[in-house]
């Protein structure tokens, strides 16, 4: 089907979130979008998706107007969206989930669905279990189930907000390989991401936004350096990697063993020192997140004793974790880190560990300001964390972790983030460490941004953790080798 | 002027949510065979008709604006605070049992008084904390809690009006022996209400309306009622937040108790929170977390249920019409504001 965008313009409030854009879109072609965070990549998706509705601007299907005023009057018209952030799962099964929102019959037969449920993941080679529990799938298992989904509803245009963020290598070649099958077919692919490689390797065709507005097009062969000047209006350098001058010991791990009701990790040991930043890679559930978990404090390990500068914690819970200065920021910011309906200005309040009863409302003002100025955050000190696009609510989490930190343990710290952001970010994190002396931890699955910023690598596989292994010294290949699950008889 | 013009629409939609009430009650009126017109004066006079009348309604008033007051505080935390009936009635029962104490001591009026609002404030406390504590360890949904502990209340104090304090002889429904005046808080000659009373409604809306604007504890408590999750993540203890708010909802509910006590009945009777409990959720949810509105909303709510006193004898109609008209008002401020929201998004979309 062939998507065409006249004038499309969105504000919200003083904001404009897409100026006057035009875009057309041929059937068959996969379309990439690139830019920085807050260019209005979302914005504009959700406009053609029928979640908001511009205020200006025409919409084209195959030449003809269509006016969309929700998401189902979208799939109505053969256009689905897979969210940046993956909406609420209710605890439904597989095929559950599968099934609703379709229309027709208000009893369907289960076991006709099932068979076309799985006649049509097998053209994918997909093999999802259709009795499985939503909940306890992988991000990159919704991420096909919710695909397979719209493929079922009829979906022509299938629109993808940074869907690579979030899952691994293997899935990730997985869905590339879907999105070619499905253009092969004819459907037309939207692919919004900030990540130059994944564009690169997937994309007929790429549209670049800046502030709102659409600033250029490229078609294959790319040239990075021009795309990356085209996103952020400037050149970027990429900095090289640094060494570390290790510290005292920030963590100790003595034989710790972890458990819950999927795997065991463990007895592990290990000793994170000042200055040091671990990454920990792995296919998505294999037991980093757990490991990570027991180290905040929020899941107590079942053997073994844990110690944070020097300070026996074990069996502690996490707010005594908290306090001896170990700082931990989730993957789910809407769930787990930032308070819906409090505005940016009350989140710097909550955060701080201010003495006192009443609130100095004009201080946290000053605050506020100068933390959305620190971390580049698009936003007054009295926006909602709702209304910030995805990146900057990610950068609102990092600007909330307290200072100063012995241990900072995070979950995909740069999910979401454009390039520039990223190196920013990390500029300020390794800043951390070297002048507060904090230890990092952090999950990644994006490998390169492991080997980029670690100092040493724990690999898990299947709950089996590996010895700390050199980054300097490990490559790409080696490390992807481990997270399948080769190469482990060496240890 | 942007502001100004949502301001208008807000009000525009707050007045037609009651014009949607009244329409619906005239209805109903007009089904019962009644002359609506005639219902609605005889509402306002018999609320505003006179000082007498309308001392009456803020007898009633300071109660349901302490309850409500409480119930904001749970609300910010994100709970249904049911459980504030019984809280009431414990208010009450402690506050009877001291003055039983003391009455025949030596001690002076007013430190007895003291005493027995204080621990009427102790006793609601301790019944929601009861709510709570069933929440926070038991699991229990505060909801069946509270539901639960009322009916424990309603119980508790049968059985204290008839057993161990019944009146010299019987036990009767007319409740316990009346308290000597001097136990009275003190009343404005010839009118039935206590100043004391008055006072002590605004001095805690203003304490709450400091504390859940102006301070740590509100802000943090708001938080917890958002999202109990991310709130733990930023070091909130947020079951101890929660457990707060229960108290402090639950001493303003025993305060309630311990007015109707000292200033309205003198004495403990069976029905002693008069309902004042559920009238006050109606209230909290009527002014969506905005404390400065209880004052009037709580006015408004008294007047009605003062005024249609006086319905049966004149009209003939049962006095529950004042709390048709308070459901009814808050279904459609709530069927308001749902419109309220799509006219809100469509004017954004056109402009
Ligand atoms: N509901 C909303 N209310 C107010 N402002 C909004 C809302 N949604 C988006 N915005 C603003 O519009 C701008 C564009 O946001 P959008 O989510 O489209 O960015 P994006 O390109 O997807 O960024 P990211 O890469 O960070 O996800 C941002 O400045 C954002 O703050
Ligand atoms: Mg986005």
């Amino acid at each position: 089907m062939n998507v065409e965008l006249i004038g499309i313009r969105k504000t919200f409030g003083p904001v404009t979130a897409n100026d006057n854009i035009h875009l057309r879109i041929l059937s068959g072609t996969i379309q990439g979008i690139l830019g920085e965070n807050g260019a209005g990549k979302s914005t504009l998706m959700k406009v053609l998706s029928g979640f908001i509705q511009a205020d200006q601007g025409l919409i084209l299907l195959d030449g003809k107007e269509v006016k969309i005023h929700s998401p189902a009057d979208a799939i109505h018209y053969g256009v689905g969206m897979l969210h940046q952030d993956p909406l609420d799962f209710p605890p439904m099964k597989v095929i559950e989930n599968f099934i609703a929102g379709s229309p027709g019959k208000i009893i369907p037969n289960a076991k006709e669905v099932i068979a076309r449920f799985n006649e049509l993941q097998r053209q994918f080679d997909f093999t999802l279990d259709p009795q499985a529990h939503v909940d306890r799938l992988t991000v990159g298992e919704r991420q096909q189930l919710e695909i397979l989904r719209l493929l079922w509803l009829g979906a022509q245009v299938l629109i993808l907000d940074e869907p690579t963020t979030g899952i691994s290598a293997l899935q990730k070649l997985k869905l590339f390989e879907t999105l070619r099958k499905l253009a092969a077919q004819g459907k037309t692919i939207i692919f919004v991401s900030h990540k130059l490689e994944d564009v690169e390797q997937l994309c007929h065709r790429v549209a670049v936004l800046r502030r709102g507005q659409l600033v250029g097009e490229a078609t294959p062969p790319y040239r990075i350096d021009e795309l990356v000047q085209m996103m952020f209006g400037k050149v970027v350098s990429f900095g090289g990697r640094e060494s570390y001058k290790p510290g005292e010991m920030a963590l100790e791990l003595k034989d710790v063993s972890i458990e819950d009701y999927r795997m065991r990790i463990g007895p592990v040991s290990l000793q994170a020192r000042k200055r040091e930043v671990i990454g920990l890679a792995g296919m998505e559930g294999s037991g980093q997140l757990l490991f990570l978990r027991a180290c905040t404090g929020l899941i107590r390990p079942t053997a073994g004793r844990m110690l944070v500068n020097g300070k026996d914690l074990t069996g502690k819970g996490y707010h005594t974790f908290l306090k001896n200065g170990v700082v931990y920021m989730p993957a789910s910011r809407m769930e787990e880190g930032l308070v819906p309906g409090c505005s940016l200005m009350e989140h710097f309040v909550l955060a701080r560990d201010q003495g006192g009863f009443f609130v100095d409302w004009e201080g946290a003002q000053k605050i506020a300001q100068e933390q959305i100025a620190g971390y580049n955050i698009h936003g007054r000190p009295d926006s909602t964390v709702e209304s910030l696009s995805g990146g900057n609510q990610q950068r609102t989490l990092l600007a909330l972790m307290r200072t100063p930190a012995s241990l900072i343990l995070m979950e995909h710290p740069t999910r979401g983030l454009d390039i520039e952001s990223t190196l920013y970010i990390w500029s300020l994190l390794k800043e951390r460490c070297s002048n507060q002396g904090s230890a990092i931890l952090f999950i990644s699955s994006d490998l390169d941004e492991i080997l980029q910023y670690s100092d040493r690598i724990l690999v898990f596989f299947a709950g089996r953790v590996s010895p700390p292994l050199d980054a300097a010294s490990t490559t790409v290949d080696q490390l992807g080798q481990l997270i399948g699950g080769r190469g482990w008889d060496a240890f | 002027m942007q502001r100004n013009k949502f301001q208008w629409t807000n009000i525009a939609f707050q007045l037609g949510a009651v014009a949607l009430a009244l329409g619906f009650t005239t209805l109903v009126l007009i089904l019962a065979d009644a002359p609506p017109l005639e219902a609605y004066k005889n509402l306002f006079v018999g609320s505003f008709g006179s000082i007498k009348k309308f001392t009456d309604v803020l007898v009633a008033w300071a109660p349901l604006m302490l309850a409500t007051t409480g119930l904001l505080v749970t609300f910010t935390a994100g709970l249904w605070n049911i459980g504030i009936e019984g809280q009431i009635t414990l208010g009450a029962i402690f506050t009877t049992g001291v003055l039983r104490v003391l009455q025949d001591s030596s001690a002076p009026p007013t430190l007895i008084l003291t005493l027995a609002i204080l621990s009427g404030m102790v006793g609601g406390a301790l019944w929601a904390a009861l709510v709570g504590a069933l929440k926070t360890f038991g699991g229990v949904n505060e909801i069946f809690g509270g539901l639960g502990m009322n009916f424990v209340a309603t119980a508790l104090t049968l059985w204290l009006i008839f057993g161990p304090w019944k009146r010299p002889g019987i036990g009767s429904m007319s409740g316990t022996e009346p308290f000597p005046e001097a136990l009275w808080l003190p009343q404005i000659t010839s009118l039935r209400l206590s100043i004391w009373s008055v006072v002590i409604a605004v001095a805690a809306l203003i304490c709450i309306y400091i504390l859940l604007k102006g301070t740590y504890f509100g802000l943090r408590l708001k938080a917890v009622g958002r999202n109990m999750r991310s709130s733990f993540i930023l070091g909130i203890p947020t079951w101890q937040y929660m457990m707060a708010s229960f108290l402090v909802c639950g001493a303003l509910a025993g305060l309630a108790g311990a007015i109707q006590v000292t200033a309205v009945y003198h004495r403990l009777i069976p029905s002693i929170s008069s309902g004042y409990g559920f009238l006050g959720l109606l209230v909290a949810m009527l002014v969506n977390f905005q404390a400065l509105w209880t004052l009037p909303v709580a006015l408004f709510f008294a007047a009605l249920n003062i005024g249609s006193i006086q319905l049966p004898i004149v009209l003939k109609l049962d006095s529950s019409l004042s709390g048709v008209l308070q459901g009814a008002l808050v279904l459609s401020v709530i069927i308001m504001e749902g419109v309220r929201q799509r006219f809100l998004k469509a004017a954004r979309e056109r402009s």
